[in-house]
């Protein structure tokens, strides 16, 4: 108990110096808590998606579509149970800025496939009965304020022209990492205004999403998939779903390495903030430490004083650090929230934080501890300032 | 009277391990602060110099990218036939027909898929871009299965060497040729013959109209000319501003990034630079009592100080830049968000940029010695004597 009373005082001997380092820590906390959950966020498609959902795609490319008529032949497959499909529409809303995922899907079978995805029955029904309906993310339907019955219109750009739509039905995320912000409209409503006016473009699918009678059949289903389609018109590429997302985010793989390594500058910023610190904290009070020796206690207790003092230091600054993340990652997900439909500070952030702080503290501390040991006792007491 | 600047100077040396440990804090932060600067730099510059002024772009209306774009083989006529477009040498018309679609190829390393343009070409397409130099074998003959790929594709994707193999839309391709397109976004696609390609792909259409300017001064009147035919539904632009236009978007978001990262990281370099002047200060309080004792102005007291902080930031600022200036020889590949193809480029450092880089080191180190300086100027004579 004492000895805490005594680390406590030591820290605060320069209250100023302290506070300054302690507030340091806390923004490199900060930021590095920030910089974790983006990139989470990055991975959160990822996250959200099911390893026993497949997806067939087009092998040369994901922006060359597939044939409808695929769909019975997909459904043949044996331990195929249920197809969906769909196709990413890409319009936006009102100004290009307003970026959002849409896509055209077959709302029955959608529906069917994605459970994470919860309505009111009375709107899911009116979803399914209306062919010009859409519906969308709670998240979404409150960054636009639509209502429902709302006629809204996209602007296309793969599919040029103005499309409207009318709001049947919000949908709840059921679990934390559920994107509740994208929109999604019936397939045939495209289709059908496709083949008045481009045929050549009707008809085609973009994805088609397959669920397994049972999970231990996904790698042999897939394969059967991709070998039904070998040498045809358009050859397909399946895979889980869960791989479907990662390639996107391999796409940008050079800007999540960049982030990560910044993360680490972080820590090895605060470190020679701390260690600064400490070593001057150490240099003055190389005569008290002398005094101390000349007293008969050891090294060991002069180093226990060193780093308790730098680990109070540092611990103040981290929670001061993990309790801001939270109301800033709140204010960052609102700023740029359509970039990254979920935000959520994950409990391994907060985690890594404690365990960087408590190196940090330790790290800081070595160098001064060393060098206060070190010092003859004669040096240290005739050693001023 | 001025305190000489070997005073400020020499203090930093004293103590080796506060001034490294605080001229390193800096150092990080302006390493990032350059090397986001250079990203966004050699982003802009690639997406830049890969068109070229007098040349004009023709994509859909709204597309944005020549990716999702179309254009009729009836339009392309239109717009062949405009007075404007130039005639080579050889009596045809500088204009280019093509197409631009997207395939995944395995990349060298970690064979993990990413997505490479493939851009169907026609005759004039080498001759609208002079900066494209073939580096080995030929380029693609007209009519044939052959294709070209750009140098940086072939650096990091998998068996891209002349004489290898390619499939993709049912039929098997054969790499003719190498090219460079000196640090220009043609370096990361796979040219071939536009009308094969069109075939393989079932693509009855292209994807965009490139040709060179007769006079470049009359661009508008072509614009208005094409943008007003009722046949059309398509929008010109220079090919700079194409170009330019699409690294928009990967710009701002390293803008955005780059400048919240940069805000954060400095407060604690400042910081840190404040720690170690406070602490500069306050061991020096008989020293700075003496000084004002021998006549020494408050304001050169703080001028001293000032610059020992200003030194201890430009030591940071030079080692961050030096650390950065090597990130020049790493080409890096990112998913360009327009096209969703991967694009390579470099970290780019000019004069602007280091500059930048070395204010900006200097205000953190202004703004972290201003208050330890001020406190330092403030001491009254006889209670710093006192004190010592």
């Amino acid at each position: 108990m004492y000895i805490i009373k005594l680390l406590i005082k030591n820290a605060f001997r320069h209250k100023l110096r302290t506070c300054l380092t302690v507030l340091s820590v806390a923004i490199a906390i900060l930021s590095f808590g920030l910089l974790r959950t983006v990139i989470d966020a990055w991975y959160a498609g990822v996250q959200a998606s099911s390893a026993s959902r497949l997806v067939t795609r087009h092998a040369v490319s994901i922006i060359l579509t597939l044939p409808i008529s695929y769909k019975e032949k997909i459904r043949q497959i044996e331990g195929v149970k249920l197809v969906s499909y769909g196709i990413w529409f890409g319009g936006f809303y009102i100004e290009e800025k307003n970026f959002f995922a849409n896509f055209a899907v077959e709302p029955k079978t959608f529906l069917e496939q994605y459970p994470e995805y919860i309505f009111k029955p009375d709107e899911k029904a009116a979803f399914l009965r209306d062919k010009k309906a859409f519906a969308a993310g709670a998240k979404l339907v409150k960054k636009y304020g639509w209502k429902i019955g709302d006629i809204v219109t996209l602007k296309g750009t793969i599919y040029p022209g103005n499309w409207e739509f009318v709001l049947r039905g919000i949908y709840k995320g059921r679990d934390k990492n559920t994107d509740d912000s994208q929109f999604f409209f019936h397939f045939d409503y495209l289709n059908e205004i496709l083949k008045k006016t481009v045929p050549a473009r009707a008809d085609r699918v973009g994805h088609y999403v397959i669920e397994v009678t049972s999970p231990d059949l996904v790698a042999d289903v897939a394969t059967r998939v991709d070998k039904t389609f070998y040498n045809s018109i358009a050859e397909t590429l399946t895979e889980t779903e869960k791989a479907f997302q990662l390639g996107f985010v391999s796409m940008s793989d050079a800007i999540i390495t960049a982030l990560r390594l910044v993360t680490f500058i972080v820590i090895v910023i605060i470190l020679a903030v701390v260690a600064n610190t400490i070593n001057m904290t150490a240099r003055e009070r190389i005569g008290e430490y002398s005094v101390f020796k000349t007293l008969g206690f050891g090294g060991w207790r002069i180093a226990g004083l060193l780093f308790g003092e730098s680990f109070i230091i540092t611990m103040m600054g981290c929670t001061a650090g993990i309790i801001l993340t939270f109301p800033a990652a709140r204010t960052f997900a609102n700023t740029v929230g359509s970039y990254f439909p979920t935000f959520n500070v994950t409990m391994d952030t907060i985690l890594l934080d404690i365990t960087f702080s408590i190196l940090v503290g330790i790290l800081a501390s070595v160098i001064p501890t060393w060098r206060s040991i070190k010092t003859p006792i004669a040096d240290g007491l005739r050693r001023i300032g | 009277m001025f305190i000489p600047f070997s005073y400020s100077a020499k203090n930093l040396l004293t103590r080796k391990v506060t001034t490294i440990l605080t001229a390193s804090g800096m150092a990080l932060v302006v390493f990032v602060f350059t090397t986001i600067l250079m990203m966004a730099h050699g982003l802009e510059k690639t997406l830049v110099d890969t068109g070229s002024y007098d040349n004009g772009v023709v994509i859909r209306k709204g597309s944005g990218a020549e990716m999702m774009s179309w254009v009729s083989r009836s339009q392309a006529s239109i717009v062949e036939s405009d007075p404007q477009v130039a005639i080579g040498i050889d009596g045809k018309p500088l204009f280019a027909k093509e197409l631009n679609v997207l395939i995944s190829l395995p990349k060298k390393g970690d064979n993990k898929q990413s997505n490479v343009t493939i851009r169907g070409v026609g005759d004039a397409s080498l001759k609208l871009r002079p900066q494209v130099q073939l580096v080995e074998g030929h380029m693609p003959k007209p009519g044939s299965s052959e294709v070209a790929a750009g140098w940086s594709v072939a650096k990091r994707f998998q068996g891209i060497n002349v004489g290898e193999r390619l499939r993709f839309g049912m039929r098997e391709w054969t790499i003719v040729g190498i090219f460079d397109a000196g640090n220009t976004g043609y370096n990361s696609e796979i040219w071939g013959d536009n009308d094969q390609l069109m075939q393989a792909f079932r693509r009855p259409v292209y994807s965009s109209l490139v040709f060179k300017l007769q006079d470049s001064s009359e661009f508008g009147k072509l614009k208005e000319r094409i943008e007003k035919d009722p046949r059309m539904n398509h929008e010109v632009k220079r090919e700079t501003k194409y170009y330019a236009d699409q690294s928009e978007i990967m710009a701002k978001f390293l803008r955005i990034l780059g400048m919240s990262l940069t805000v954060m990281f400095s407060l604690g370099a400042v910081i840190g630079a404040m720690i170690t002047m406070y602490a500069s200060v306050a061991s020096r309080v008989a020293e700075i009592g003496t000084m004002r004792a021998l006549g020494f102005q408050r304001r050169s007291i703080l001028g001293a100080f000032l610059l020992e902080s200003l030194l201890l930031s430009l030591a940071g600022g030079l080692a961050g830049l030096f650390f950065a200036s090597f990130l020049q020889f790493f080409t890096i590949s990112t998913m360009n968000f327009q096209t969703f193809s991967e694009l390579a480029f470099n970290f780019s450092l000019n004069f602007n940029i280091a500059f930048k880089s070395l204010v900006f080191s200097l205000i953190m180190g202004f703004i972290g010695g201003a208050l330890p300086a001020l406190r330092a100027s403030r001491m009254n004579i006889v209670d710093a004597l006192r004190q010592a």
